[in-house]
């Protein structure tokens, strides 16, 4: 007994250890988390607004001439207020520096202008144009000013310029609705996430339709029909391989067989969507099997014991019981293709497009690939809407994830 | 007509079948004078019948047409441009017939239009034009001719029923196979151009070569015009981020899972457990963007103000946030393997005096050490497998080194860097790509396979 004693302490405080390894663990994985998100949120959210530069614009009638209008050097009206606005500039390279701080976006922002608004046409104009993104970047307080001259983006006499202008009032921030509603580019203040949904939806829409019914089917098939056999045995296997397949085998069949066998077209959404279902159906069949099997044997029995076919059983009652399972299985299938990028990769959809795609066959890219190609572009401007992209597409799957988890509870029954 | 019209068309037309199968089992049943009651089966599969009649024959031509539609057209235009053209080499006549269909379908192309590029142009779109009116005519005839064959066959005995669940359960089957479909697919497609580039490349030159360069030079005298392509380097930089990944997420995923399926209150757990599943449904790409420019440049940090030299692409930083992407994947198995030991061994070795700790140490892990190990194998599937992480945050060159401040590169890396972008197809380099993923899922496969002959043969013994 003594000894058991003597030891006792030794041992509880080991107890204690180990109760604290498994905290300090559950901990590490919370604050990694926590850092993920804080760290992308933080670099993010700046991305959500964006600097505007107020100009006044002489809409001079000479170069506006009314029969072609479409080809008038707007870039050149835009270049002259920015002159009139400083006219100690004389130098060409201090001339390049300073036509450099507004978007060249500003020069098709007003070609929309002028065209709605004709009778405008010999007055001065006040209009908000957006800013570059080095000028952004300096209002935001992500280009420091403390960095010697030489390392900084932005020189004295632009800072100078910046300064000159907030004084004035002119240069304010916005709501970055251009972030929304636009394609790519390789400006980062004109680059927006619309083409990337669009194509994420276009993609989802075809993994949708294409891999619910067939993955469904199938499980209803090994859950229901299948006789104990081989080739039974060999589907099943096979399946469960399938779903431990990394995603990377998935584009590769895809080059080889979708591009190079039956020669569809690269970058496109439809393709797209035939590699994300092959993928996504073992992840649905193994779900919907669940489901189905959740399903009591006294609904099969009572359904076979009134006369009914087994396909009239499957279909009439075990199939409706099993569905909300299926979906949820379902949901969280498409939540990780629309995550999805390696396999993207392999079939060209990471080709810049500036297009916002408008069908399942034109080029596209899709939400985790434009954030794979924004994370590669040196700008620090692209780093903020990589993080803000990233944000999007988080609320998106979280979005996804929530509905499943609803459905699940919705529709949750126990026998 | 556009496909999509033709399916919207083909659908509409399918209901219609549905509809005026139903009917014609009423008229079928009145025309005998007894009524419904004499049909064998219930009128709806009457008029699903006629529905499937119609629908799955025109589909199965529309695929096909599809399929071998643009392959045909092709050699079609081939074998009718002028002989000069027909004598060029393969490659040649490929970007010839590039030109000439992006001409079709008012792409940029590249140079002069040639009268004769013109003409094959026209062809092409002519041909086109025919082809899916064709397409059309026959999907619509096919799918007409199979709801009048259904019409025409209605009698009160047709057995409408069996034969549409004989109809519905092929169709089931061809579901289930699309899974073996693909297991083939990967295997051919990968396994027919890995042996292409085996024929350039000797394997054991691919598989015990030391040295990873894949370039083809344009011109013979330009400096590397060999290539190398002896992937070692490429393994062992894959197994060295794998094995940090492992380094992380084995310890954290495995003590979590301890703790909240034999510690932790069923509060705590609820809390816990869906917070730890978030991490598994975070998106490749963010962990990739997370360490690339926020851990790499930590780490890089950390390691110059302790002296060390660090590189930008350190394997560690790859590594470490691969393994925060697996923790979720550990600590869920080995969750649902604790659990699954029998609570009656838990009471016993807590009935001899032992403290819940060395309960959980000597009696609890050795029984569930199987399963364990079966989900740690699956882990590390998972990390050689993974791609985004490393595309994004680890390097290119492939360095053979151990040390994890360096730079490796790996198996996915590669295979993404010589596939994204032009390509052509014939190349050692493309192909060496198509090597590495052959490699990469027979891996896999092996490690899975014995990871799910663990798992399920430790299930069975508990159950």
């Amino acid at each position: 007994m003594d000894i058991v004693n003597q030891g006792l302490a030794r041992r509880y405080r080991a107890e204690k250890r180990f109760r604290l390894y498994g905290i300090v663990a559950i901990l590490l994985s919370m604050i990694f988390l926590a850092f993920l998100f804080i760290s992308i949120a933080a670099n993010g959210y700046t991305a959500f607004q964006q600097t505007f530069v107020q100009l006044d614009i002489h809409l001079d009638p000479e170069m506006l001439d009314a029969g072609s209008l479409a080809d008038a050097n707007y870039q050149g009206l835009v270049k002259q207020s920015l002159a009139d606005m400083f006219p100690e500039v004389t130098t060409r390279k201090e001339k390049r520096q300073l036509y450099g701080m507004v978007s060249n976006g500003a020069a098709y922002q007003l070609q929309d202008f002028v065209r709605e608004n004709q009778n405008r046409i010999g007055s001065v104009i006040q209009i908000w144009v957006p800013a570059d993104d080095d000028v952004d970047m300096v209002a935001k307080g992500h280009i420091r000013r403390d960095v010697p001259e030489p390392e900084r983006r932005v020189k004295d006499n632009q800072m100078a310029w910046i300064d000159r202008l907030q004084e004035q009032g002119r240069l304010e921030k916005r709501f970055n609705m251009t972030f929304f509603t636009a394609g790519d580019s390789r400006e980062p203040e004109l680059a927006g996430i619309r083409g990337a949904v669009a194509g994420s939806f276009y993609t989802l829409i075809v993994t949708l339709l294409l891999s619910f019914p067939i993955g469904v089917a199938a499980a209803v098939y090994l859950e229901e029909f299948a006789p104990k056999n081989r080739w039974t045995d060999i589907i099943e296997v096979n399946i469960n391989n399938l779903a431990a397949v990394p995603s990377i085998v998935y584009g590769l069949l895809g080059l080889a067989v979708f591009l190079n066998f039956f020669g569809l077209p690269r970058s496109v959404p439809l393709v797209g969507g035939l590699v994300l279902t092959l993928m996504t159906l073992p992840t649905i069949i193994i779900a919907s099997r669940a489901a189905l099997k959740s399903v009591p044997p006294s609904i099969r029995e009572a359904a076979l014991g009134v006369g009914a076919s087994r396909t009239q059983m499957v279909m009439h009652h075990v199939l409706p019981l099993a569905l909300p399972g299926m979906l949820t299985g379902t949901i969280i299938g498409m939540a990780q293709a629309l995550g999805e990028t390696a396999p993207l990769l392999m079939i060209g959809m990471v080709a810049f497009i500036v297009d916002i795609p408008g069908g399942f066959t034109d080029p596209a890219t899709v939400l985790p690939v434009q954030i794979f190609l924004w994370a590669d572009s040196p700008e620090r401007a692209f780093l903020e809407r990589t993080s803000a992209a990233i944000m999007v597409l988080l609320a998106f799957l979280v979005t996804m994830n929530a509905l499943a988890v609803f459905l699940r509870k919705k529709f949750e029954r126990r026998w | 007509m556009s496909s999509s019209n033709l399916l919207l068309v083909l659908l509409m037309l399918t209901t219609a079948g549905y509809y005026l199968g139903r009917k014609k089992a009423f008229a079928v049943a009145e025309a005998t004078g007894k009524g419904q009651r004499i049909l064998h089966s219930r009128p709806t599969y009457y008029g699903a019948l006629a529905a499937l009649w119609c629908a799955i024959p025109a589909l199965v031509i529309f695929f096909f047409w599809q399929t071998f539609e643009s392959t045909v057209i092709t050699q079609l235009v081939i074998a009718g441009l002028p002989s000069d053209f027909q004598a060029l080499p393969s490659e040649r006549l490929g970007l010839v017939m590039n030109d000439i269909k992006n001409l079709v379908h008012g792409n940029i192309i590249s140079g002069d239009i040639s009268p004769a590029i013109q003409a094959a142009a026209d062809h092409y779109t002519r041909l086109e034009t025919i082809s899916h009116a064709t397409l059309a005519v026959l999907v619509l005839v096919v799918g007409i001719a199979g709801i009048l064959w259904i019409q025409q066959k209605m009698t009160p005995l047709l057995r409408a029923r069996n034969h549409v669940e004989t109809l519905v359960k092929y169709l089931l089957v061809a579901c289930a196979s699309i899974a073996i479909f693909t297991t083939i697919g990967i295997v051919l497609s990968v396994l027919y151009e890995a042996i292409r580039f085996f024929k350039v490349i000797p394997v054991h030159e691919f598989l015990f070569g030391l040295d990873w360069s894949p370039q083809m030079a344009i011109r013979a005298d330009q400096v590397g015009s060999s290539g190398a392509f002896g992937a070692i380097p490429v393994f062992m930089g894959t197994l060295l981020i794998s094995a940090i990944a492992m380094c992380v997420a084995v310890p954290i995923g495995l003590m979590s899972a301890i703790y909240l399926s034999e510690y932790a209150g069923k509060r705590f757990r609820a809390v816990v457990k869906p917070l730890l599943e978030i991490l598994a449904g975070v998106p490749t790409v963010v962990y990739g963007f997370f360490a690339a420019l926020v851990v790499a440049p930590m780490i890089r940090n950390a390691g110059v103000t302790l002296g060390l030299d660090v590189s930008s692409e350190s394997a560690l930083a790859a590594g470490l946030v691969m393994g925060i992407m697996i923790i979720p994947f550990v600590s869920s198995l080995s969750d649902d393997v604790i659990n699954a030991v029998p609570q009656s061994l838990r009471d016993g070795a807590l009935g001899l005096g032992s403290t819940h700790s060395e309960t959980v140490r000597l009696v609890v892990l050795p029984a569930a050490l199987p399963g364990i190990v079966g989900g740690v194998l699956l882990a590390v599937s998972r990390a050689i497998g993974e791609t985004m992480i490393v595309v994004m945050a680890a390097g290119l060159a492939a360095n053979l080194t151990v040390n994890p401040l360096k730079t490796v590169t790996t198996v996915t890396v590669q295979i993404v860097t010589l596939l994204v972008g032009d390509q052509e197809f014939d190349s050692p380099k493309t192909l060496a790509a198509f090597a590495l993923g052959l490699m990469l899922f027979i891996i896999t496969l092996i490690l899975n396979v014995i990871a799910l002959v663990v798992v399920r043969k430790y299930r069975e013994q508990y159950e």
